[in-house]
């Protein structure tokens, strides 16, 4: 708890928690929620520590203003961050206010115990409740990362299946999302993109614009950059479309070369990796005479957010407010001031729910699109909304992969010799402040704008299990594999951090391989495994997942069994997934079953949990059977979804999933433990079912077809 | 500028008067003239089911259909589905099965499984995954709304 970056930076309990005099607990995360449910979890977790109904606890709309920097809710860490924090400041709060009412009613702290925040000296009628105790002061205290926490026979919320918060109004159309926020005197805006990276805007026919401002629209314009705002909604829809007529764009070819062939030979940083970190050495040779070589590659993925993002901007004697779904507001908030030459001080960004985002996708461009506008028109609050084709075309992609494994067996079949080196492009590039204007860089508007704006250059991720090289180290016992990440240079497509980053490629990679090698040594595949695991939960969850899915039966014509494993970032999350599925003659797969087994430490709302499982499977098999960004010389052609499918409800299977609760051990997050090892399940049935190793994703038909014909 | 028509459009059991651009889609009209935000642009190309509401009992995609020709249609959104506040089945289902991550698509979901139950209280589970067949989600709610849909149908 000490080393919980979130308290170190933030360690005043008034950060966290407020007692408001009509009997509520205000909490402030600095995590948000990105649809994943955590103010849920994280709700109950100050619940139960000091003792109230969850009613009581509000969580607080996240502002800079008025929120702790927690940084960027992304990794699956806000269940150990801002959970962590809470959890402490919680109990920080309950110890000082238990203290307050010992004094108060002349007792021993001992003596006395809370029903929800009220606090009574047992066996008596003198009481106290926490709201008289603090009279809507705050605590002035610090929070004591080790203070006492309720036991655990106490929790009436902590383990339970917990009803997701704001479902009630979701299924009534009643929860606010940043798109449905208006102002009485609010400007609608739609940016206008280039057709293509790196296009310029050559010019504007002048008298369509001027036709656009008689027609009360709007026009920004900076260099590249266009947008166009109306009072109406679809007055700006019309007006952005008329704008993009009236452009004229020259230059921007993309380098249609292809992308796997690009990863392996285009200029690159290598670095070896040892112990979940990079170093920067030379890389050790590869050892000769492996027993089995192979090499699996993965598209760039789109994180396909179910909402185009928005934002709104109101910019008025001269403060800059913006409304976000962004994952970091702080990180933002520096970042836009930067951008626009303010001082930050002068910047807030409020936190307000977008649709999933499964990483870094448009969020933080689309506020700056957004602050750019509303900068145009001081004075008046800006809803700025991206379109479909914005949002395929612009979004920061998850980078291709290319992983290059190589073993050696002894003559019992174990593992003696493990190399695995990794290719792709960055996984990281939020906008942050840095250097040399390295945050604002990682703006797409930025590079549209006319004078000269810094440049991005990823330099590789450093720190542990991060970047391209998370879940490059196995988790097996596999004494020093050699791992190698190789960050190339001149890749295509703008890229950043997708749900699980390079453990995606890396685990697919990895669980693939494992199902070879056990083959190739005759042995069976989830046997090969548990004698290269010595951690008894990686057992557990291995064994329940292939026990649900019937491991060893003979599987019906047409069909194969597969699993596979991973624990998350060699720290978080163990998961292992079973699946079962069938080749059908139109060489379509069809998913049957899926039997999930995760342990995720101690749970702290089992719903999500499953939830996160059952929508991480999904959207790894997703990945695994449909998508890959398509692009030529003339920009991105995966515009709408039919250019880029995904799945649907015709191919989601029965779904099992079994949580190992492990209250004595620390939660983890569960919302990334599955991206990795769905892929390899699926290919590995896939290879059982029909005998076609699929070694790159996605797994269509013409990928089955070209299979069988090789 | 386009030439504004004013109209008449029956939302929720209420005659309105809207004036819009006729070319506009119900989707905007009901957002932002009416302010039934319940039903959420996703696309704009009718292939992601988010703007779906009732019409005429049907489902229908607004984001493309022009408001304008919707006028003598007995239209219903998200939000009058829950008639004096007391929720419907499909939706008490949803709730029941804990059936949400982000939200952003239930509002389709629910209007798309409102009028496939409202048809067919009995249907098969291929039948509720034809019904939904348009309707899509990211965070992968999917094996709930299911589970919420045939809990709802086996009662």
């Amino acid at each position: 708890m000490a080393d919980n970056p979130s308290l170190k930076n933030n360690p005043s309990l008034d950060a966290w928690l407020a007692l408001t005099g009509d009997g509520e607990i205000v909490a402030r995360p600095g995590k948000v929620d990105i649809g994943q449910r955590i103010s849920t979890a994280l709700r109950a977790i100050v619940a139960d520590e000091m003792g109230v109904r969850l009613d009581r606890v509000r969580m607080a709309p996240p502002s800079t203003d008025t929120h702790p920097d927690e940084g960027v809710t992304a990794g699956s860490n806000s269940i150990q961050q801002s959970g962590g924090a809470l959890r402490a400041a919680a109990a920080t709060a309950r110890r000082h206010l238990l203290a307050r009412a010992a004094a108060k009613l002349d007792a021993d702290p001992e003596s006395l115990e809370v029903a929800d925040g009220l606090v009574t000296l047992k066996g008596t009628n003198q009481s106290v409740s926490y709201w008289e105790l603090m009279q809507n002061r705050p605590f002035g205290i610090e929070v004591d990362a080790d203070a006492p926490r309720i036991a655990r026979e106490a929790h009436r919320l902590i383990g339970s299946e917990l009803a997701p918060a704001g479902i009630a109004d979701m299924v009534t159309g009643g929860f606010r999302f940043v798109h449905d926020l208006a102002w009485p005197d609010m400007r609608h805006a739609r940016p206008v993109r280039p057709p293509r990276y790196g296009a310029r805007l050559e010019g504007l026919d002048e008298a369509a614009v001027e036709r656009l401002l008689t027609d009360g629209v709007s026009v920004v314009r900076d260099g590249s950059y266009l947008a166009a705002a109306a009072d109406d909604e679809f007055a700006a829809i019309r007006g952005a479309e008329r704008l993009a007529r009236a452009a004229r764009w020259s230059g921007g070819a993309l380098d249609d070369a292809d992308i796997f062939e690009g990863l392996r030979t285009n200029e690159r940083i290598s670095l070896p990796v040892a112990d979940g970190k990079p170093a920067r050495e030379p890389v050790p040779p590869l050892f000769g005479d492996a027993t089995l070589t192979a090499s699996y590659e993965r598209p760039y993925l789109m994180h396909g957010s179910m909402a185009p993002s928005a934002s709104a901007a109101l910019f008025k004697d001269g403060r800059l407010q913006v409304w976000t779904h962004s994952q970091g507001i702080h990180p933002l908030r520096l970042t836009l001031a930067e951008a626009l030459g303010l001082d930050a001080g002068a910047v807030t960004v409020n936190h307000v729910p977008g649709a999933g985002c499964y990483g870094h996708n448009g969020a933080d461009d689309a506020a700056f699109d957004a602050a750019m506008v509303a900068g145009a028109l001081p004075g008046r609050p800006v809803l700025l909304k991206w379109t479909r084709d914005d949002e395929h075309a612009w979004e920061p992609y998850g980078s291709a992969m290319a992983m290059d494994l190589a073993a050696r067996l002894d003559d019992q079949g174990r593992i003696t010799d493990w190399s695995h080196e990794s290719f792709s492009d960055t996984h990281v590039a939020r906008p942050r402040p840095g250097p040399g204007g390295a945050g604002p860089a990682r703006l797409v508007a930025l590079r549209h704008l006319g004078d000269s704006k810094p440049t991005f250059t990823p330099q590789p991720n450093m720190n542990f299990e991060s970047g391209m090289h998370r879940n490059l180290t196995p988790g097996y016992d596999l004494g020093r594999p050699r791992l190698v990440k190789h960050l190339v240079r001149g890749m295509p497509l703008r890229t950043s951090s997708l749900r699980c980053l390079g453990a995606g490629g890396n685990v697919f990679a990895i669980e693939s391989f494992m199902d070879e090698l056990a083959a190739h040594a005759g042995r069976d595949a989830l046997q090969f495994r548990l004698d290269h695991l010595s951690d008894p939960r990686a057992h557990a969850v291995l064994e329940a997942a292939a026990s649900g899915i019937g491991w060893g039966r003979p599987a019906a014509e047409g069909r194969g069994l597969g699993l596979a494993y991973a624990r998350y970032a060699a720290t978080k999350a163990y998961a292992a997934v079973a699946v079962e599925l069938s080749v059908g003659d139109d060489a379509r797969i069809r998913l049957h079953r899926a039997e999930i087994a995760a342990d995720v430490g101690e749970v702290i709302d089992m719903a999500g949990v499953r939830s996160q499982m059952e929508g991480g499977f999904l959207q790894a098999a997703s990945w695994a059977l449909y998508e890959q960004v398509a692009f030529d010389a003339g920009g991105i052609t995966s515009r709408d979804w039919e250019s880029y499918p995904i799945l649907g409800f015709d191919n989601v299977p029965e779904i099992a999933v079994t949580v190992i609760d492990r209250p004595d051990e620390p939660p983890l997050g569960a919302g990334e433990a599955l991206g990795g090892p769905t892929p390899a399940a699926i290919a590995n049935a896939v290879y059982r079912a029909s005998g076609l190793r699929l070694r790159r994703m996605p797994f269509t038909p013409d990928a089955l077809r070209a299979a069988a014909m090789a | 500028m386009a030439e504004m028509r004013t109209f008449e459009l029956k939302v929720n059991g209420e005659t309105r008067e809207i004036t819009a651009d006729p070319a506009a889609p119900l989707l905007l009209v009901l957002r932002n003239q009416l302010g039934l935000t319940g039903a959420k642009f996703g696309c704009g190309l009718e292939q992601c089911g988010a703007c779906a509401v009732l019409v005429d009992g049907e489902a229908v995609l607004t984001c493309n259909a022009a408001a304008a020709d919707f006028q003598g249609r007995d239209i219903v959104t998200v939000e009058g589905l829950a008639a004096e506040g007391a929720l419907n089945a499909v939706q008490q289902a949803f709730i029941l099965a804990g059936a949400a991550q982000c939200g952003y698509c239930l509002p389709g979901m629910v209007v798309a499984a409102t009028a496939l139950f409202d048809a067919n209280p009995q249907p098969s589970d291929d039948e509720i995954k034809d019904a939904l067949a348009s309707q899509l989600c990211r965070c992968g709610t999917h094996a709930r709304i299911l589970a919420a849909l045939r809990e709802l149908r086996d009662g």
